[in-house]
């Protein structure tokens, strides 16, 4: 397609000429990103049909295919279920709190701040950056029920804090909380570029129909930001289905598993008790769950438009 | 700032005009909702650094301080007798630096292959890639198949095994496409005619017009490489081969019911202060770039 200007008479040769120079530059990539990226994908579901442990590494051979033994011993571990239930919480509420503190954040900085633009944008955007084992580990020193500063903070406000990572009630609340401060600012920066691109005619418009802020804001700004906003929700989702970092560090899943989480369990099926057939049944349920999710907000978000 | 201002100027003041009639003190109110809000954004990190020079007792203290009664680096001096840090800084280097610089190769390569080239199985190729996009290298889904082949390469406990399975991503290629497709074909073929090898026009002409775009790429894994755990907790099984994140985590983690957290916070700080000071310098390019990305 790009290389119009070549003569067709000398055809042959230089389709052989071409394979092989895109071949020349693809090929070092596609080998590591096969082996890598691509075959375990593949791999994952082959060795979730299986009973692997550990003494399977290195003598395969003891391997057997148990069929769907390990998804239907998944589905009716407890575990497991309130593994996927934490893990759904995490979802169903840190996704929408993320996304509109996102907007709300993007919108301000946008529209109404002027000076120091630049150092909230900064800000804002600092926890996006940091590890987020460093963050957690913060977060516990904050978060502690005697002396915690939260906790004090409330206390100078005349109310009693909880034992918030101690309390299988606050634990989870507490981690979403930790996941919404740290992603805000993600969905801020995408949503700010989002706005600085919508092109000032409609505004113009909108403002000659007698809209006002509110009615602007509703019928011109959100529709235009749809696109930014599915980006930014699948994004977020993804990353949210496979928290493991905040409840690792925060509360080892604790309390009574109030804050295990789906990526926690398979961590642990897989290297603590090396059971890495159940291990890798539980990850593609995972992963079903990653492209349901997916499909389902190219489907809402885009589809409204 | 000032280049914002005059990029967005026309919207601010004509908004700023709006609100200002509707509330004649101004915005002030934003002002201190959004101050507000980097408080709660940037105080945690404030604290870590007031915490980390504070003395056992005082951090046990309550209520507690403000700020530490004598600045001591105590924490640090402890911090280094108990753990290896320079060691894990160095691990997370060699880790990011890898993994960044094979992304930035490849996405540049397979992404013009993509963009500009015909070869048969360019089309394949760019399925396979845009499939993947969605499954997150060394995540949950593939962690266990690849500690199979690691096991079996005999890698398990080393640098390659951490670097590996992060070092072709498919969102650098994709990205790279993206960009690269922008770029007219009269460009590439004159060049062509004059004789160039497609080597030559990628390395002369292409990767010149790149520049932003890659170093874009660039920061965002390194990032991301940086402050990776899931994979090098799986992999990394001796202690002098952690990085940083794996060894603060393993360290708060044998501490959890009577932290040390003075030590955590000065852990805390060898491992975010880097970043916060890399992303400061690099700030433009990033949030633009991340933004960018995002967009296209």
């Amino acid at each position: 397609m790009a290389q119009s200007g070549a003569p067709a008479a000398s055809g042959r040769r230089l389709t052989r000429r071409n394979n092989l120079v895109g071949w020349a530059f693809t090929s070092p990539f596609l080998a590591i990103f096969g082996v890598f990226l691509a075959l375990p994908i593949v791999a994952s579901l082959i060795v979730s049909f299986t009973d692997f442990d550990l003494g399977d590494i290195s003598n395969p051979v003891g391997t057997d295919f148990i069929g769907l033994s390990n998804y239907s011993e998944a589905l009716a571990d407890p575990k497991f279920r309130k593994a996927a239930f934490n893990t759904g919480l995490f979802v169903v509420f840190g996704v929408p709190l993320t996304i509109l503190l996102g907007l709300a954040a993007s919108v301000a900085l946008n529209s109404g701040i002027r000076r120091f633009r630049a150092l909230f944008r900064v800000g804002y955007y600092l926890p996006v950056v940091t590890s987020i084992v460093a963050i957690a580990v913060i977060w516990r020193f904050m978060l502690q029920p005697e002396g915690g500063v939260v906790n004090v903070m409330l206390g100078y406000l005349g109310m009693e804090g909880p034992n918030w990572l101690g309390s299988s009630t606050f634990a989870m609340p507490s981690i979403i909380a930790l996941g919404v401060w740290r992603n805000m600012g993600f969905v801020m920066v995408i949503l700010l570029a989002a706005l600085q691109g919508i092109d000032e005619q409609y505004y113009d418009a909108a403002k000659v129909d007698g809209a006002r802020p509110w009615q602007t804001f509703r019928y011109v700004t959100l529709p235009l930001l749809r696109p930014g906003m599915l980006f930014a929700a699948v994004i977020t989702s993804i990353g949210y289905l496979q928290v493991m970092e905040e409840p690792f560090v925060m509360t080892a899943g604790g309390p009574l598993n109030s804050t295990l989480t789906l990526t926690m369990y398979v961590y642990e099926q897989g290297f603590h008790f090396f059971n890495l057939g159940y291990a890798s049944a539980m990850a593609y349920l995972l992963f079903i769950a990653i492209a349901l999710l997916t499909a389902l907000q190219f489907r809402v978000l885009r589809t409204q438009t | 700032m000032s280049v914002e201002a005059s990029q967005g100027g026309r919207t601010d003041l004509e908004v700023t005009h709006h609100r200002s009639r509707r509330f004649p003190a101004g915005n002030w109110w934003l002002y201190v909702l959004v101050s507000l809000g980097l408080v709660v954004m940037v105080g945690p990190f404030v604290w870590m650094i007031l915490g980390s020079f504070k003395s056992q007792a005082e951090l046990l203290s309550v209520p507690p301080t403000w700020l530490p009664a004598n600045f001591s680096g105590d924490n640090f001096q402890r911090l280094f007798e108990r753990l290896d840090f320079p060691r894990y800084f160095l691990n997370s280097t060699v880790v990011a630096g890898f993994i960044t610089l094979a992304n930035v190769a490849f996405a540049s390569m397979v992404g013009y292959a993509l963009a500009k080239l015909s070869f048969a199985g360019r089309k394949t190729v760019l399925l396979l890639v845009l499939l993947t996009l969605m499954v997150p290298p060394a995540g949950p889904i593939t962690i266990v198949p690849l500690f199979i082949l690691m096991s079996k390469l005999n890698l398990v406990n080393s640098y390659a095994a951490v670097i590996l399975p992060f070092a072709a991503g498919p969102f650098g290629v994709f990205l790279m496409r993206q960009f690269i497709s922008t770029i007219p074909d009269d460009v590439l073929d004159a060049a062509r005619v004059d004789g160039a090898s497609e080597w030559t026009v990628f390395r002369r002409i292409v990767l010149p017009l790149l520049g932003p775009g890659l170093a874009a790429l660039g920061i965002f894994t390194f990032l991301q490489a940086w402050n990776g755990f899931l994979w090098p907790l799986v992999v990394l099984t001796s202690d002098e081969m952690y990085t940083l994140p794996v060894a603060l985590a393993t360290f708060a983690r044998e501490g959890q019911y009577q932290a040390d957290y003075g030590l955590l916070m000065a852990g805390s700080c060898m491992v975010v202060i880097p970043v916060v000071v890399v992303f400061l310098v690099l700030q433009r390019h990033f949030t633009q770039s991340i933004a960018m990305t995002g967009i296209k």
